[in-house]
């Protein structure tokens, strides 16, 4: 029982790594679909990121620089105890810096700098189906995919029109990818959607509760759905990050008292650092030194 | 002003530190050795060994432990472990008709081959709490060891006579599934759904079974047997050209007893509900088989009308550690989706607002 403490280079298995990166080629192969695979139990509970590890604990060699982040902070509680967990199983090099890392895991959002060739970002997914919440059933679900049956989404998204004068989903907005499947891009605002197209990144998706895993590679089409008179269109904010200024990115609203008073903060903790750094000051931010 | 949300990782490192504290509780108090865990909280582990589908005491009693009793966190940390384990084969079915029995119980017949054994039941115990177990000092009766009697199992009895139907077997070419290895694909055969079961919550799956009972799925269920006790594991080595003991382990077997089914071909038989769990885990074991049962409505063209029968409901939402996981993920930071959120319903507001 001592021995217990064994473990392989990032945790898993060699046998399991290469089932993991079989279904991840085959979802290289077939943009948007989503591959079956046999998840494992992870160290950290199911939907803490358990399908993002495994993608990432198969992909990740000893030259690896890691990158991790949740709501696109590199500090929030979770993306520490992921960055941990693979400084601690696979010695790797990780970083905050989003130019840096060769594989960047994240939960929630892209981040703000241009990702590039070379660089993989991979996404925890909790519910890898965009139509699941149209159709409870798998063997349906599947179905529908297969025939390309995508109706009831462009029903619902018609349905929140009618009821809201626009499309009401913030987050998860649902894609077509490379013209062909369906797919959930994980619950990140939908800020974010124009950042996978055409991307020079490889983007992997792993849904480890939902055993699926999922792929857009480099250069490709991910288009949101939409209509021709109720365009996809983006998030904008009416203030720019308090600390660093910058406009035409993702923002937190931070609380500050009970008075109604706020602030908001860049969601990329590093974006907003590097502008800092390289001397652009919000209106609450201090000048750097 | 604002404070960044830095420090995650002092913070993490400080939680930790105070669980252990907690874990360990009053140092006056003697802490807990494994031993006392395997010895007298057996149940608990037997728990943690069939959710967390490992069979090892120690290691059980280790994580109910480390989990402070919760038994959920147990099993979770048990599976954790399991999944690093190397895989050297699959055994060889185990034969519970060989089981050295400490416990068998028939509800059919007053009396068969083998004859009832109570064995260690809390069944016709009074529930009333008993002050005098506590203590080094409680009196403990004396007890002789169990012989391991043998007895054939009911189901053999009658299945000699055609009253039921014969255990299912595996087409030609076949080969037991595992989910532990293979993504599940739904539709599932009866293997697969049996191994699920059988890691399943004793919660969930005793809720379902019950459901059955009160309409929602009704199977007319008997408890054809119960038995509790030891069977031989043996694992066949190609290199050696036959089947080798590897130990022996204690299982809970249920075989329910339903309605039955006949054809125009097949003269009525009565249809079976299966459960097997390890170690000592009768209310499991029960409500397993009547979830077994009611699963399989389709086979016998049986309406599905309940949630018990219904396979992808059942089998999708049965494994605690993924249910746990999941349901507990929304503590989880959302401050991105919720700021996406925030931002819709203020501007829908904003244009309400300026419609009057």
């Amino acid at each position: 029982m001592n021995a217990v403490a064994n473990y392989n280079f990032a945790y898993l298995d060699e046998q399991t790594k290469r089932m993991i990166r079989r279904a991840i080629l085959k979802a290289v192969a077939i943009p948007g679909y989503q591959v079956p695979f046999s998840s494992r139990e992870m160290p950290m509970p199911y939907g803490w990121g358990t399908g993002g590890v495994q993608v990432t604990a198969s992909i990740i060699g000893p030259d690896d620089v890691l990158k991790v982040i949740d709501q696109g902070a590199d500090d929030t509680t979770n993306a520490v105890s992921i960055r941990a967990f693979f400084a601690k199983v696979a010695q790797v090099k990780t970083t905050t810096h989003t130019a840096e890392a060769t594989i960047i895991q994240t939960r929630h959002r892209i981040p703000e700098r241009k990702l590039e060739a070379g660089q993989i970002l991979v996404y925890q997914v909790p519910i890898p189906e965009p139509l699941r919440f149209l159709e409870p059933r798998e063997t349906e679900t599947r179905k529908m995919h297969a025939l390309e049956e995508y109706g009831l989404m462009h029903v619902k998204l018609y349905e929140d029109i009618a009821r809201h004068g626009r499309i009401a989903t913030t987050y998860a907005y649902p894609v077509k990818v490379e013209g062909r499947y369906v797919m959930d891009p994980s619950p990140t605002p939908k800020f974010d959607n124009p950042k996978m197209h055409r991307s020079e990144a490889l983007q992997l998706f792993g849904a480890g509760r939902e055993h699926r895993i999922y792929a857009v590679p480099p250069h490709t089409e991910v288009v949101s759905l939409d209509f021709e008179d109720h365009p996809f269109t983006v998030q904008h904010f009416a203030e720019p990050c308090a600390l660093c200024g910058a406009e035409q990115v993702y923002l937190d609203e931070v609380i500050l008292d009970d008075r109604g008073g706020h602030m908001y903060v860049c969601s990329d903790t590093d974006h907003c650092e590097e502008r800092r750094d390289a001397g652009y000051v919000g209106v609450m931010g201090e000048a750097a030194e | 002003m604002y404070v960044a949300v830095k420090g995650g990782e002092a913070a993490i490192a400080n939680a930790h530190r105070l669980l252990a504290d907690r874990r360990r509780g009053d140092r006056a108090v003697p802490a807990l050795r494994l031993d006392q865990i395997v010895e007298q909280l057996g149940l608990a582990v037997d728990r943690c060994m069939g959710e967390g589908s490992l069979y090892d005491r120690e290691l059980a009693a280790l994580a109910i432990l480390q989990a402070r009793g919760d038994l959920i966190e147990a099993i979770f940390l048990v599976r954790a472990y399991r999944t690093t384990l190397p895989r050297f084969g699959y055994s060889e079915p185990i034969d519970t008709g060989a089981m050295k029995i400490e416990r068998r119980i028939s509800a059919t017949f007053k009396d068969l081959p083998g004859g009832q054994m109570l064995g260690p039941t809390f069944d016709y115990t009074h529930r009333l709490l008993d002050p005098s177990i506590v203590g080094e000092d409680a009196e403990v009766p004396v007890v002789r060891e169990a012989e391991g009697e043998q007895a054939p199992r009911v189901t053999d009895l009658l299945g000699r006579q055609g009253l039921i139907e014969p255990d299912g077997e595996l087409a030609e070419g076949e080969e037991v599934g595992d989910l532990t290895r293979e993504p599940l694909d739904f539709p599932l055969d009866r293997d697969l759904r049996l191994q699920a079961l059988a890691r399943g919550d004793e919660g969930f799956l005793l809720a379902l079974g019950y459901s059955t009972q009160r309409g929602y799925g009704r199977t007319h269920p008997f408890v054809g047997e119960i038995r509790i006790g030891e069977v031989e594991v043996e694992f066949d080595i190609a290199e050696l050209g036959f089947a080798v003991s590897l130990g022996r382990v204690r299982v809970t077997e249920c075989q329910m007893v339903n309605q039955f089914k006949g054809s125009a071909t097949i003269p009525p038989q009565f249809t079976r509900g299966y459960g097997l769990v390890f170690g000592q885990a009768e209310r499991k074991a029960m409500a397993m088989s009547l979830v077994d049962r009611a699963l399989r409505a389709k086979e016998f063209g049986e309406d599905i009308v309940a949630p018990a029968q219904d396979e992808e409901f059942v089998i999708s939402h049965s494994d605690n550690v993924q249910a746990t996981g999941f349901v507990e993920h929304l503590k989880l930071p959302h401050y991105v989706d919720f700021q996406a959120e925030l931002d819709l319903i203020r501007r829908m507001r904003a244009e309400l607002e300026g419609v009057e």
